[in-house]
């Protein structure tokens, strides 16, 4: 397999929550068995199918999730099928699970038990509002998490009439699934020198109160609640918009310029482009390059400065208007502006940064007859270089 | 000191901000003693966060700045002027008593200080070096500059985020700062355990807009897969839910200004729970049974759903719906889930530090809790150079006279 945990030995019982936590251990190498029901675990139904046929062997979800790992089938509630999981729990490394609490326990696998019987096991439990808590055994999804743990609050519209906005792609088990990652493996650099195991209650609605930056540390400072705007930062206070669309209709996002050189470099390029003389304030432009770097309390004490700094700005939705996205973010961060162009999730793999870097990572599927193009690592490393990615279990794969 | 998981680990440490300084505050919150390395000419400036926004009273500079403390708990912070040969020659001797070294610069920046890998592999053969920045050393864009909201702009991100008709809502804060920060811990504790088991040190180097990109998986295999990118008209509708598939799955509108409820109704069981305890007519109909039919007709559903919601508390109606077996959770502003939501400060979440500057300061804790080795968080952030005297001497074994003579030569 290759990668950091190599030889170290996971099981997963299979649940929402956990499948991140599991897919970044088997993307560090090591060794993980997903333990799933005989008829399949219902994650093996989340849509979109590949080829949009409804199959438990060609949703796109558990391919992602899932890949890199075996799996085993064993119904927890029946003594055989606990039995089996047993062996396999008492035998690992790690066990990473989002049962909820008590669920084990009354199929006779808790972790107290299993850990007893193996001193050395890291026990990782994922829930949604921590082991001890009442709504960790009532439903959540994942917008219900990120709209109580915080995310919801700072994210959408300076149209404060349009509701806010939950970002996509099931963050909040990601969040829950990075802390999961961080702690099972201190725990298991502590088991290096200790030779003990441990229990670690991951609490996903916590992770994601954590995961706001001043949102939470404002309110912990100074009470002070941020509110939404478009497409930046939430604030406390409204701040000028960083979003701007250009001529292809897509976004760029950037900062406005402050260093003399920026001044100076926006306007060669406006030469360049044959723009300079339909530019109304390429003369204040031009004056920014004797500043050093433009500061807030500079710009409230001289006029002047505020005005170039406003030229500057001006001078970027200028630019926006008549360059497309891809080019307005090259040219930017080429003349040394930091920019990003918002890609969707299909344009990063076929980016050429991303391409010389060998990010996304092919994965052969003969069911499709074809290779199909998964996110890349998001970490490799260099004295363990990481082997091919597996395609997810399927039904008949099992064990 | 002295106790955690990672009580027995030394990291010499560049990091700043949120991407680099978070993963680090992980770090020592276990218990590894994680020194921060800051210049003394600049201020420690090269962290913007020392002396930003927000703060917790009227005093400003670079010792009041409530994110910087909030990301810095629990480290030494020394001071070391790496301009001079003296400071050189003291972060080398730093670099051979460390497990690893960890920064987020732009690329080449430690190298150019001559501390590139290859010679923090002279100082020590096994030390860990892990760097963090936003598009990785190596391609294209190697150069280029990156701060979280661009990097969640690159890798995709920004884009999952808003509604239909409108421009991408993103992210209202730099999620791939956090994220970067989690990542970069995890690259650390991959090496020290690779390390631990092997004896071998390495260089990893991780981009922050390739590891926000690995997030947005499912997304990349419906365009490749089934050619449906997420850019197509319609799409996206990040408050609703394609995978797995739920309808009605919203935020809706509740009593009172800019309040909103989160509702997820996952199954068909859901639906019937969610109809009976709406009980209009509406609810009730039979067309809306079916999942097909509820999926296939959200807007006219969400319209309806939003109807019934508008009027109504939205901490009562969660907490009705939950009862009832269907996922619903109000929008929460920062102060109700900090301080109106008991259960989130005794999990521990909101640790309170001594400050040296500031005083008594709440921050962010760990939302997981560990049987044998748990996290604390007790220190404040350090103030310039606090720990220079405890540092130099005790770690890099000068005498106290010797750290007064750095001192005044400006070494430190």
């Amino acid at each position: 397999m290759g990668g950091p945990l190599q030889g170290i030995t996971v099981v997963e019982l299979a649940g929402e929550l956990c499948a991140y936590t599991g897919k970044l251990l088997a993307d560090l190498g090591a060794d993980v068995t997903l333990v799933e029901p005989v008829a399949g675990s219902p994650l093996r139904w989340y849509e979109p199918f590949a080829g949009d046929v409804a199959d438990p062997d060609r949703s796109l979800w558990w391919w992602h999730y899932q890949a890199g790992k075996s799996a085993v089938a064993a119904d927890l509630d029946t003594a055989d099928g606990a039995a089996k999981a047993r062996a396999l729990l008492e035998r690992a490394d790690v066990v990473v699970e989002a049962a909820g609490p008590g669920v084990l326990d009354a199929c006779g696998l808790g972790s107290e038990a299993l850990r007893a019987a193996n001193p050395r096991l890291i026990w990782v439990s994922i829930t949604s509002h921590g082991a001890a808590d009442p709504r960790s055994s009532q439903p959540s999804t994942d917008l219900t998490l990120l709209a109580e743990g915080g995310p919801v609050w700072s994210c959408g519209y300076d149209d404060h009439s349009l509701p806010p906005v939950r970002g996509g792609g099931g963050q909040a088990g990601h969040t829950a699934g990075h802390y999961a990652a961080m702690s099972l493996l201190a725990a298991l650099l502590h088991r290096e020198l200790s030779g003990r195991g441990q229990h670690i209650d991951v609490n996903a609605y916590a992770a994601a109160n954590v995961t706001t930056e001043m949102a939470s540390y404002g309110w912990l400072a100074a009470q002070s609640t941020v509110q939404r705007q478009t497409g930046r930062h939430a604030a406390t206070r409204p701040t000028q918009p960083t979003q701007v669309m250009c001529a292809d209709g897509r976004y760029v996002n950037t900062g406005p310029p402050r260093r003399g050189a920026d001044f100076g470099q926006l306007a060669d390029w406006l030469d360049s482009l044959g723009l300079a003389d339909e530019f109304d304030e390429m003369g204040v432009l031009r004056l920014g390059v004797e500043l050093e770097h433009i500061s807030m309390a500079q710009m409230e004490e001289h006029d002047l400065v505020g005005e170039i700094f406003a030229a500057g700005r001006a001078a970027m939705f200028f630019l926006a208007e008549r360059l497309g996205a891809y080019e307005l973010f090259l040219g930017l961060q080429q003349r040394g502006m930091p920019a990003g162009i918002i890609y969707s999730p299909e344009e990063v793999a076929a980016d050429p940064h991303f391409e010389a870097r060998h990010w996304a990572r092919p994965v052969h599927h003969p069911e499709l007859g074809r290779t199909v193009r998964y996110t890349g690592l998001p970490v490799t490393f260099p004295a363990t270089p990481a082997g091919e990615l597996r395609p997810a279990p399927k039904l008949a794969e099992r064990s | 000191m002295g106790t955690g998981a990672l009580a027995h680990i030394r990291i010499c440490d560049f990091t700043g901000q949120l991407a680099g300084a978070g993963a680090t505050k992980f770090l020592a919150a276990m218990g590894a003693e994680v020194i921060r390395i800051e210049d003394p000419v600049t201020e420690g400036r090269w962290d913007i966060l020392r002396g930003a926004p927000p703060f917790k009273d009227k005093r400003r500079g670079p010792e009041f700045g409530s994110g910087f403390n909030n990301h810095n708990v629990n480290k030494l912070g020394i001071t070391l002027n790496l301009r001079t040969e003296r400071g050189k020659e003291l972060l080398a001797e730093l670099v051979r008593r460390s497990d690893a070294v960890t920064e987020n610069f732009a690329p080449g920046v430690l190298e150019r200080w001559g501390f590139g890998y290859s010679h923090l592999r002279e100082l020590k053969e096994d030390i860990l070096y892990v760097s963090n920045c936003g598009f990785g050393q190596v391609g294209p864009y190697g150069t280029f500059k990156s701060w979280g909201p661009i990097a969640q702009a690159v890798c995709g991100l920004t884009f999952t985020s808003g509604l239909p008709e409108q421009p991408p809502a993103g992210w209202g804060y730099s999620y791939m700062d956090h994220t970067g920060g989690y990542y970069m811990a995890i690259a650390i504790l991959a090496g020290l355990f690779h390390r631990a088991r092997t004896g071998e040190g390495q260089w990893i180097d991780m981009s922050c807009t390739e590891a926000g990109a690995a997030l947005c998986g499912p997304a990349l295999l419906d365009a490749d897969v089934n050619d449906r990118p997420l850019r197509r008209p319609g799409s996206p509708n990040s408050n609703r839910n394609p995978w797995p598939a739920m309808a009605p799955h919203g935020i809706y509108p509740a009593d009172g200004d800019d309040d909103w409820i989160a509702i997820s109704v996952a199954d068909d069981e859901q639906w019937r729970r969610f109809a009976a305890l709406v009980g209009e007519p509406w609810a009730t109909d039979e067309r809306w049974r079916a999942r097909d039919e509820r999926l296939d007709h959200q807007d006219e559903l969400d319209k309806a759903v939003g109807a019934w919601t508008r009027g109504q508390e939205r901490f009562a109606l969660a907490e009705r719906l939950r009862h009832a077996g269907v996922a619903a959770a109000p929008v929460q502003r920062p102060g109700e889930r900090i301080d109106g939501d008991p259960s989130t400060a005794a999990y521990g979440l909101w640790p309170t530090v001594q400050h040296a500057a500031m005083g008594e300061i709440r921050v962010d804790g760990l939302p997981v809790h560990l049987s044998e080795t748990d996290w604390a968080i007790t220190e404040g952030g350090p103030l310039l150079g606090m720990h220079n005297d405890d540092v130099y001497t005790r770690v890099l074994g000068l005498s106290a006279s010797e750290v007064d003579g750095l001192r005044a030569e400006g070494v430190i």
